[in-house]
Parts: structure tokens; sequence; C-alpha cells
């Protein structure tokens, strides 16, 4: 019984949020209430007792994409507003194909029920509660022999997805000074100091060559 | 009352149903866009999980570990991709990325 009502309110207000996240005027509201969808995903979650994958959605996503929206949605100066202009326009067409995704999804529920019955043989059996292993544990006994390649792909999608958004942000502002270490070790006190004479009553602009 | 694998699987079909809608509803904000395609992700990690737990089967939260990673990566690539064009054109509306138009 307090599961079907954790239940029904870890999804109706996931539904509810991500209706927001679509439809906030403000985006930064729009990611805040992304981060409560995760939020209620993640209650979900744990009542499918998925602990590791909960708590995993809610580091990855609220503590790492969530803030990566945010930081991008406040950083870039753009008219938010100005880019609602179809919104109203748009929307029979997204509600038609919205509608017929939803009429398919419900379509092959019905044809083929909800019975799992005939489901293939058990892969990787998540062990009884009574045996005392937990949901992280047996979680990585099956990813790190199983699936042990498969997650050091998904490491190497990361780092690429790393170096990617490095090389695609950075960027070489022309006229900053920069400090040379190189130039700095080679210094001696030949080139770094000269020794120049002033003519009476005149001046010596400084040379270019001369400063290190 | 049991609460059963098609209820699971329903809020996973609203949630990804309204992804597809949030894409259309949202047509010239990148941003949004990608949050959608974000909420999608979400969805089918939710579908992944729920059949994990009524088959009693480890290998859906494994696949749901990936996928989260996979939107991760995504999620960064695509937002160094928004922070890019909008260095380069000043705006993020959709119909102006015709750069690469043949």
């Amino acid at each position: 019984m307090i599961a079907a009502i954790f239940f029904y309110l870890f999804a109706i207000l996931s539904v509810i949020s991500a209706v927001m996240v679509i439809s906030a005027r403000n985006p930064v509201h729009a990611v805040l209430f992304l981060i409560l969808t995760f939020f209620n995903a993640a209650g979900l979650f744990i009542l499918l007792s998925a602990e590791f994958l909960a708590l995993l959605l809610i580091i990855v996503y609220v503590g790492a994409v969530a803030v990566l929206f945010l930081f991008v949605v406040m950083m870039l100066d753009v008219d938010f507003a100005e880019l609602k202009a179809g919104f109203i326009k748009n929307a029979p067409v997204g509600a038609l194909i919205g509608g017929v995704v939803l009429i398919e999804l419900i379509a092959l529920y019905v044809a083929y029920g909800f019975d799992i019955g005939a489901a293939g043989s058990v892969q990787s059996a998540i062990p009884s509660t009574g045996s005392g292993i937990d949901n992280t544990t047996a979680l990585g006994r099956v990813i790190y022999t199983k699936y042990v390649y498969f997650f050091q792909a998904a490491g190497l999608i990361l780092l690429v997805a790393m170096i990617g958004a490095i090389v695609l942000t950075l960027r070489h502002k022309e006229g900053v000074k920069r400090q040379s270490i190189a130039a700095q070790v080679a210094r001696n006190p030949k080139t770094a100091i000269e020794v120049v004479e002033v003519p009476t009553g005149g001046a010596i602009l400084p040379s270019a060559e001369g400063k290190g | 009352m049991e609460i059963g694998l098609g209820h699971y699987l329903t809020v996973a079909a609203c949630l990804f149903t309204l992804g597809i809608f949030g894409i259309f509803l949202n047509r010239k904000n990148v941003i949004v866009i990608l949050m959608s395609v974000e909420l999608m992700l979400l969805a089918v990690n939710i579908n992944l999980v729920a059949f994990s737990y009524f088959l009693q089967d480890l290998t859906g939260q494994v696949f749901a570990l990936f996928i989260l990673t996979v939107a991760a990566a995504e999620a960064a690539i695509g937002l160094a991709i928004i922070v890019v064009y909008y260095r380069n054109r000043g705006s993020i509306d959709v119909d102006d990325i015709n750069m690469m138009k043949g």
C-alpha cells in the first residue's frame, strides 16, 4: 500500500514536472523542473529496488548534467522570449506526432499485454533479498565480469566526450599575455641586461629585443 | 493495490511522449530540445529498470547504467557545440543552423 502511494506520488510528480520542462517560459525554470523530474525518477528506481542507479541518476544528472545546462542557459545571453515564437504554431504538429507515438505504445502494450512470463531465460539474476548481497555489489559483480568490455567502452566514450568538449570550447585569445617558462629559463645576463649609453640631453627609446 | 510492470511502462510512455512533444513545441530553442532528449532517455531508463525488476534480471540495470553514461556524454558535447555555435553566430535559433547546407 505504501509502495503504491509512493509510486503514484513519484509518477504523477515526474509527469507534471516533465510537462513543465517543455512548457516553461523561462529556461532556468525548465532546467529546475528537469532536476525535479530526475529526482522523482530516482524515487521510482528506488521503488524498483535499483538503489545504485537511483543515486547514480541523482549524482550524474542533478550534480553534473543539470548544472551544465544551468551554466549554459545562464552564460548565453539569448532572448528566450523570441525563441518561444512558434510555440503555439508548432503545438498541433507536436500533439499529432506525440499522440501517434503514445497510441502506438499503448497499442503495443494492449496487444502484447504486460505478461512477461514468456520472456527468455534470465541472463544474470538479481540475488534474493535474504542473500545479503546488496544492489551495488550485485551490479558490480555483473559489470566487472560479464560486461567489462562495455564498461571500458563507456569509459572511452566519457573520455572522448571530455576531450571533445574541451577542444570545442577552448579558444586562444589574441593579445593575452601568457607566461613562457622556456623563455624565462633561457634568460641569461647577456640577453636580459642591455647597457646603453645615453647621450647627454638625449633619450633612448627601449628596444623591443631587449625585453624579456 | 499491486503496482505492476504496466504502471511503470505507462509512466515511461508518458515521459517519452512528452519528450517528443517538447521537441516539436520548442523547435527554435536547442537547449530545451536537448532537455527533451534527456527526458526521452530517462523514459527508456525507467523501462529498462522496470523490466529488470519484474524479470529479476540485472542486465536491464547494467544497460540503464550505460545509457546514463552515453546521455551524460551527449549532453556535454551538445552543450559544448551550443556554446561554440553561440560564439560564432550570436544566437541559438535552430532555424539559423544552415551553414552546413550543401
